[in-house]
Order: C-alpha cells, then sequence, then structure tokens
C-alpha cells in the first residue's frame, strides 16, 4: 500500500483525483453514449495505417499537455529565488518526466503518427508493409505511455533525469520502483519503434507505385526513410542500455556499479549511442515536413531535391558519429574530444545546404502564408539560433563552460521545439484535412503560432545568458543575489504563453471538429503529392487502382496534364485484398503492460504471467492463416462515385 | 519491385517454377526482407552486449576468471551440435525446395533436437557455474557473460518453440507458399544464431581461455 504515496502532500493527491475523474469521465461518456462497440471495431482492433496515425497523434498531443503541464511546474518553481512550491524530490520528479515524456512519448509518436498518415498515400500503395505489426507497434507505445504516467501516483516516478545516468540510479543511491519505470515503459515503447522502423523501412523499399523511383519520392518519404534506417540501427542499442541497467537494479549484477568491476561509463556510451541517433530521428521527418510544406506554398518544386537527399544521408551517418559530445567533460581525452568535436561541427554543413534549399525554395515563389507555412517559416530562425549554439557547444574546450548549464538547455530547446515541435504544428496544420475532412482554422492557427512562438523565445532565449552567469540544469532552486531571479520570472512569462498558445490549438481543435471548413475536394492547398489526389479522408483502400508516376510532385504533374487519379475510364477495377481487423495487438500490450508492471515492482508472478501472455499471443498469430479479406469490386465503385471519380 | 502492389493486394501472379517455393507470394518476399531488417536490428543488439562483454572482461572483482571458468570439452560439444543443427536447417531447406514434407520435417525435428541439445549444455554449464560461486552477481565480468551467453540461449529457446510451431504447420498442411515461407524465415533466424554464436565461441570462449 506504501507505493499509492497518500502521506506524501497535495501535488499527488491532486494527481490522484485528475487521473481517477478522467478516467470516470471517459469510461462515463463511452457507457453513456454506447460508444464501446464502436470504439473496439473501429479503432481498439484497427490496422488501418490512417487510423492508426491518428490514434498516434491523439496520444501524442495527450502527452504534449502531460508534457507542457510537467514544464509549467518547473518553471513555476524556478520562478524566484528560494521558492518552495515544489519539493527537491518532486521538482527531480518533474524534470525526469518531463524529457523523457516529451521526447519518447511525444515527440517520437507525433513523428510516427505522421508517417503513418502520410508515407503509404505518398508513395501510392494500399498500406504499410506488415499492417498487423504497425498496430502492435502503436498498442505498445500506447501501454508503455500509461505505465509511465502511472508512475508519479504509484511508486514514485523516475528522478535520474531523462537520461537516467549510472551510477546515480543504481539501488544504492536511487532505490524504490521509480527508475524502474523509466527502464520498462522505455523498453516497451523501444521494442514498438523498432518494429515500426522495420515496417516503414520495407514499406517504402517495396511498395512503390510504378514509375516511383527512390529520386521520385516525395521529401517526407525520403526522410521518414532515412530515420527508419536510423531507428533500425539505433533502437537496439537503447535496448540492450536499458536491459543491462534493469538487470542491475532487479537482480543485482554489476554492470554500472562502482564496485564489483561494474563501469559506469559504459551506460553512458550506449546511452548516447542511441541518444544522438534519436534527436536525429525526430528532427528528420520534421525536416522532410518542412520541405512538403515550403514547396506546397510556394507553389514551385522543392529546391535542389538530390542535395536534400545527399545532405539527409550524411546526417545520418553522422549522427552515429558524434555521441561523446554529450559528456566532452567526463575526461575521455583531448584526442577523442577533438575528433568528436570536429565531427558535430560537421553535421553543420548538411543541415545549412538544406538550410539554403529551403530559402531557395521560397525565392521568387508565390508565397502564401498559411498556418502551416507560418511554422515553417517560423522554423528557419529558431532552429538557426539552436543549431548554431549546438556549434558553440560543439568546441570541446568551450564546453567545459557550457557543459550541463542552461545554455545547453536552451540550445536543446531551441533545436528539439524550434525543429520537431514546429514540424508537428507544421504537419497538423497542413495534414489535419487529409485526416479528418475538416480545416482548422486559420485566424485561431495564427494566434497560436504567435503565441506558441514568441513565448518560446521570451522563455528560452533569456536562458543563454542564465548558462552564461553560471545557473546550471536540474537544480531545483536558487539563492538570491546571483542576478537569476528577475531573467527566470521574465522566462516562466513566456512559458504561461506558450501554454496559452497550445490551449487556443486544443480549442481550434473543438471549434474546427464542429464549424470547420469542410474539404470537399481532398486537395484544399492545391499541393503536389499523392496523398491529395485521394478524398479526405482516404478511403480504406487508399487508392481504387495504384496510379502510375511520371515524376516528381506526382499529383501535380496529373492536375497539370487533366489526368484522374483513378487512370484511363475503361479499364475495370480489380477486388482488393485487405488485411483483416485484430484485437490480439491491444492484447498483447496488455500483457506488456502486466509484465513491465512485474518488473517494476519486481513482483515476478505478475511478470511471468505477462510474458507467457506475449508468447501466447505471438503463438496465436502464427497458427492463424484467416487474415485478410477482399473488398468486393461493387463495393469500390459506390465509394468512387460517391467521390466522383468514376 | 514495385508490382508488389498488384501481387499484395489483389492480384494472382501465375507462379514462376523458377522462383523458389518460399517467394511464391509477393507477401512472402515482403516478409523475408522485413525479416533481414530486423536480424540486423538485432545483429546490433548483439554487437552491443558484445562490446560490453570485452569492455568487461578483465574486471572480474576477485572472482573467477574466464579461464579459470571456462570448460573447453563442454562448449565444444555446445558448438558442434549447434553448427550441425545449422547444416540440418539447411538440409530441410533443400527438401522443402524438393517438395518433400517428410524429410523436411525429419531434418526440422533433428535440428530441434540438437538445439535442445545445445540447451541443455548450456544450462548446464550456467548452473555449474552458479553453484561454484560465479554468479551474475559476483562481477562485472559474470554479470556481462550471463546476460551476453543468456541472450543467445534465449534466443535459441524462442528459436525452439517457433520451429516447432511451424513443423506443426507443416505436418497440417503440407508444403504451400505460406509454411514454406514460415520454414524458411525460421531457418534464416537459426542460421543468424549460429553466426552469433561462432562470435560468442570465438570472442568469450577461445579469447577466454588464453587471455
Amino acid at each position: 500500500m506504501h507505493f499509492f504515496m497518500l502521506d506524501e502532500g497535495p501535488l499527488i493527491w491532486t494527481s490522484d483525483v485528475l487521473i481517477i475523474l478522467a478516467t470516470i469521465g471517459i469510461i462515463a461518456v463511452l457507457s453513456y453514449f454506447k460508444l464501446w462497440k464502436w470504439l473496439w471495431d473501429n479503432w481498439l482492433t484497427t490496422v488501418d495505417h490512417k487510423k492508426i496515425g491518428i490514434m498516434y497523434l491523439i496520444a501524442a498531443i495527450l502527452m504534449l499537455f502531460r508534457g507542457g503541464t510537467d514544464g509549467l511546474l518547473l518553471r513555476a518553481q524556478l520562478s524566484w529565488p528560494n521558492m518552495h512550491f515544489l519539493n527537491a524530490d518532486h521538482y527531480d520528479q518533474i524534470f525526469t518526466t518531463h524529457g523523457t515524456i516529451m521526447i519518447l512519448f511525444m515527440a517520437m509518436p507525433a513523428i510516427i503518427g505522421f508517417f503513418n498518415v502520410a508515407v503509404p498515400l505518398q508513395i501510392g500503395c494500399r498500406d504499410v508493409a506488415f499492417p498487423y505489426l504497425n498496430a502492435i507497434s502503436f498498442w505498445l507505445f500506447f501501454a508503455a505511455a500509461m505505465l509511465f504516467n502511472l508512475s508519479f501516483v504509484v511508486g514514485g516516478s523516475p528522478d535520474g533525469g531523462w537520461t537516467s545516468y549510472t551510477p546515480y540510479v543504481e539501488n544504492a543511491f536511487d532505490p524504490g520502483p521509480g527508475e524502474n519505470y523509466f527502464l520498462v515503459a522505455l523498453q516497451i515503447t523501444g521494442i514498438g519503434t523498432i518494429a515500426t522502423g522495420v515496417n516503414f523501412l520495407v514499406t517504402i523499399l517495396r511498395m512503390r507505385a510504378p514509375g516511383m523511383t527512390l529520386m521520385r519520392m516525395p521529401m517526407f518519404t525520403w526522410s521518414v526513410f532515412i530515420t527508419s534506417i536510423i531507428i533500425v540501427f539505433a533502437f537496439p542499442v537503447l535496448t540492450v542500455a536499458l536491459a543491462l541497467l534493469l538487470i542491475d537494479r532487479d537482480f543485482g549484477s554489476h554492470f554500472f556499479t562502482v564496485s564489483a568491476g561494474g563501469m559506469p561509463m559504459q551506460y553512458v556510451n550506449l546511452f548516447w549511442i542511441w541518444g544522438h541517433p534519436e534527436v536525429y530521428i525526430v528532427i528528420l521527418p520534421a525536416f522532410g515536413i518542412f520541405s512538403e510544406v515550403f514547396s506546397t506554398f510556394s507553389r514551385k518544386r522543392l529546391f535542389g531535391y538530390s542535395a536534400m537527399v545527399v545532405s539527409m544521408v550524411a546526417i545520418a551517418i553522422l549522427s552515429f558519429v558524434v555521441w561523446v559530445h554529450h559528456f566532452f567533460t567526463m575526461g575521455a581525452g583531448p584526442g577523442v574530444n577533438s575528433f568528436f568535436g570536429v565531427s558535430t561541427m560537421a553535421i553543420a554543413i548538411p543541415t545549412g545546404v538544406k538550410v539554403f534549399n529551403w530559402l531557395f525554395t521560397m525565392h521568387k515563389g508565390r508565397l502564401e502564408y498559411t498556418t502551416a507555412m507560418l511554422w515553417a517559416v517560423g522554423f528557419i530562425p529558431n532552429f538557426l539560433i539552436g543549431g548554431l549554439t549546438g556549434v558553440m557547444l560543439a568546441v570541446p574546450p568551450a564546453d567545459y563552460q557550457y557543459h550541463n548549464s542552461y545554455f545547453l538547455v536552451s540550445h536543446f530547446h531551441y533545436v528539439l521545439i524550434g525543429g520537431t515541435v514546429f514540424g508537428v504544428f507544421a504537419a497538423l496544420y497542413y495534414w489535419w484535412p487529409k485526416m479528418f475532412g475538416v480545416l482548422l482554422n486559420e485566424r485561431l492557427g495564427k494566434w497560436h503560432f504567435w503565441l506558441f512562438m514568441i513565448g518560446f523565445n521570451i522563455c528560452f532565449f533569456p536562458m543563454y545568458f542564465l548558462g552564461f552567469m553560471g545557473m546550471t540544469r536540474r537544480v531545483y532552486t536558487y539563492p538570491a543575489g546571483y542576478g537569476w531571479g528577475v531573467i527566470n520570472l521574465i522566462e516562466t512569462f513566456g512559458a504561461l504563453l506558450m501554454g496559452i498558445g497550445f490551449l487556443v490549438f486544443a480549442f481550434n481543435i473543438l471549434w474546427s471538429a464542429r464549424y470547420g471548413e469542410r474539404d470537399t475536394t481532398g486537395d484544399p492547398w492545391d499541393a503536389r503529392t499523392l496523398e491529395w489526389a485521394t478524398t479526405s479522408p482516404a478511403p480504406t483502400y487508399n487508392f481504387a487502382r495504384i496510379p502510375e508516376i511520371k515524376g516528381r510532385d506526382a499529383w501535380w504533374l496529373m492536375k497539370k496534364n487533366g489526368e484522374s487519379i483513378n487512370g484511363p475510364k475503361d479499364i475495370p477495377f480489380e477486388p482488393i485484398h485487405m488485411p483483416n481487423d485484430s484485437g490480439r495487438p491491444i492484447i498483447m500490450s496488455l500483457f506488456f503492460f502486466i509484465a513491465g508492471a512485474g518488473f517494476v515492482f519486481e513482483w515476478w508472478i505478475l511478470a511471468i504471467i505477462g510474458l507467457a501472455g506475449v508468447l501466447v499471443t505471438m503463438a496465436l498469430r502464427s497458427f492463424e492463416y484467416d487474415d485478410h479479406h477482399y473488398i468486393p469490386v461493387e463495393e469500390i465503385e459506390k465509394t468512387e462515385a460517391a467521390a466522383g471519380r468514376l | 519491385m514495385s508490382d508488389a502492389h498488384t501481387a499484395v493486394h489483389g492480384g494472382h501472379h501465375p507462379v514462376d517454377p523458377s522462383v523458389p517455393v518460399e517467394y511464391h507470394h509477393e507477401e512472402n518476399s515482403l516478409r523475408i526482407a522485413g525479416f533481414w531488417v530486423f536480424l540486423g536490428s538485432d545483429l546490433v543488439l548483439f554487437s552491443c552486449l558484445f562490446a560490453t562483454y570485452v569492455v568487461m572482461h578483465g574486471r572480474t572483482a576477485g572472482g573467477p576468471t574466464s579461464n579459470q571458468l571456462f570448460d573447453v570439452t563442454g562448449f565444444t560439444i555446445e558448438t558442434i551440435a549447434l553448427l550441425f543443427s545449422s547444416f540440418t536447417c539447411g538440409l530441410a531447406t533443400y527438401e522443402m525446395r524438393r517438395g518433400n514434407r517428410n524429410a523436411m520435417v525429419m531434418w526440422l525435428l533433428i535440428t530441434i533436437a540438437l538445439g535442445l541439445v545445445f540447451l541443455g549444455f548450456e544450462i548446464t554449464e550456467f548452473v555449474q557455474d552458479a553453484s561454484s560461486g560465479a554468479r551474475m552477481q559476483t562481477s562485472g565480468f559474470l554479470s556481462a557473460f550471463f546476460t551476453l551467453v543468456g541472450t543467445h540461449g534465449c534466443h535459441v529457446s524462442m528459436g525452439i518453440l517457433w520451429m516447432s510451431g511451424v513443423v506443426v504447420q507443416l505436418i497440417r498442411r503440407g508444403i504451400t507458399p505460406i509454411t514454406a515461407r514460415k520454414a524458411f524465415i525460421v531457418s534464416i533466424y537459426w542460421h543468424f544464431l549460429d553466426a552469433v554464436w561462432i562470435f560468442i565461441f570465438t570472442v568469450v570462449y577461445l579469447t577466454g581461455k588464453v587471455l
């Protein structure tokens, strides 16, 4: 019972009440409107990539709210010297969950959501290579996110920072289930992410429409292709790092302890061999999104297509050889540090190539400043600030001064928010009509953009100076007289503005669902790539007939030549082979959740039940032969006629 | 390549006899490709465990060293068993191509049996080590040793369960494109484990006896 921490004060009680109320609310609404069956049939068991993408995005937005609340609590605590709004323990837990949730449970599902929403449509195929596996990926992520979110009120959240460095998180210094939550939840979501990487790699390599050569693919698809390769090679490293640390904590082995021959630096190395590619995993798809948005709203083809591809490949390769720059100060020596300093600076070159290509895409274009375009244009200066401070941090001698100061905190917030979050928002505004058949309100969108962007700069730009003034990250309070107080107060105000911007966005979603402009054409932006060639939202089979691709910006070419997406009219449709829905992925993720809880609380019976359940669901899948159906021609003709494409 | 669509979603291509049976549906070739990619990620996982083991090798913290721990007879026999199982697994694939279901099932069963022999030796070795006081909790070296070799052992156990399931389906359904694909994928998994074992044999056991 002591795991429920009912003696820990109002913060825990509030969270308890909120969790209970939210759960009761969801159950009540679903029961009152008799939506359980609808939910199960249409969403929980689906293997349709478009629905899975939407579920990823819903989860990501919820997690953005949770992570943002964490961030605001942190800012409130730091807003003045000697504050005691949070105690040190809670502060540690909150900055840990803030980082972990924002990266693993917000940025990752958001970009993977857009993989699912856009990629199969962009390359002209009917689903990803392995739809069933795709559902498993999502549900594993979801189970992990739920497990992680429970931690704050059951047993305490992890408090070792999102990097969870050893030896601090070993049992000797950090007992209890908290850190296990971090390890287990990331492990489960990591398995799902590896599956996603495999899935999209094979999808893009093998499922492209005829004529869609690699160099004719939309830039977003290219970025997903490269990202999938990075995922496949980086994520297993995280799996190993987490597994070894969990074995240390649960079974008392000595990988990373200082006693008995353990080596804490081994964990730090493994973590960042995954961790650095990971930040490129979340930024490259954002680059792809910006490429789509810039070329769509400049009414021009993307400038320097091949240079864009080459620079992305270069970034992917370099991302694996820079990991030591996260710990220059840990004594690797001048030779090693120089090598990693230089390789880090080298990443600025392909990134610079990309930035100039975006600028040249806009050059002499007929620009249209929709909300999506605003996010993309806002991204360039903000990301530039983040990138250039990154180059400053890449200088090892200078890094001894900046390391783990607020200068660093500001740098990575500038690249992650100014890059990934802006990219996610741009993509939300851009693909919203494709997902739901309704446009988000532009006026509210602009309010959202300006509030968020200005708030973001007010919140994070002063941090560079705070870093120079000596404030280090992860301190929960500071004495008066350092001159930090006023700057922190200004930053907190900026953070509030970002929060208000997010609320405007949430209101925009609700308002548009009710009153938003319907997208009847399927192509509201007069865009260039294939996903806009079909109805919004796309039919389950995406394309009644697989289109022939004749060049880059396939849909643009078709529009110019007056061709229909379905090709010539006289060819009859054929029945379409589709995968069956399955309830097994969600049941499997439930077993993963149970096993995870067992490993968190070292309650082995639970762990064994969970793992056995996982094995049984896998075996059932192996013996399943009847897993697809055909959509009859009449139904296709009906759908196509309704869309006006016959 | 890109006629994957027509094949995966609707088209029925005539069976091309020059293509091996496990590739007879485009969906099969997708799944085989996907499995190769997965093996790539599994290879990265083992690489990290190897790196950890190599780093930890000398960190025995006063506990037993690799030289004291490893028993040449035991690890030689288990290595021969596993390498031979890879050969029998290849024979099963050969019989599958010739369409002899019974011979194929027989070779797969022999493969499973050899896998069980291998596992038996490994479990015996672990139990003996642990009872002589060389446990995971003893030193960094032993943590890394048990984790690396144990992860491979878990993979082999999974492979045995999986292969048994495939054998059941072969007996029930005969050699169809789908069962052939399943058997083919489990066989590449098995060969992969064999390749990993060759590295374990070299890096852990042989090196451990001389360094």
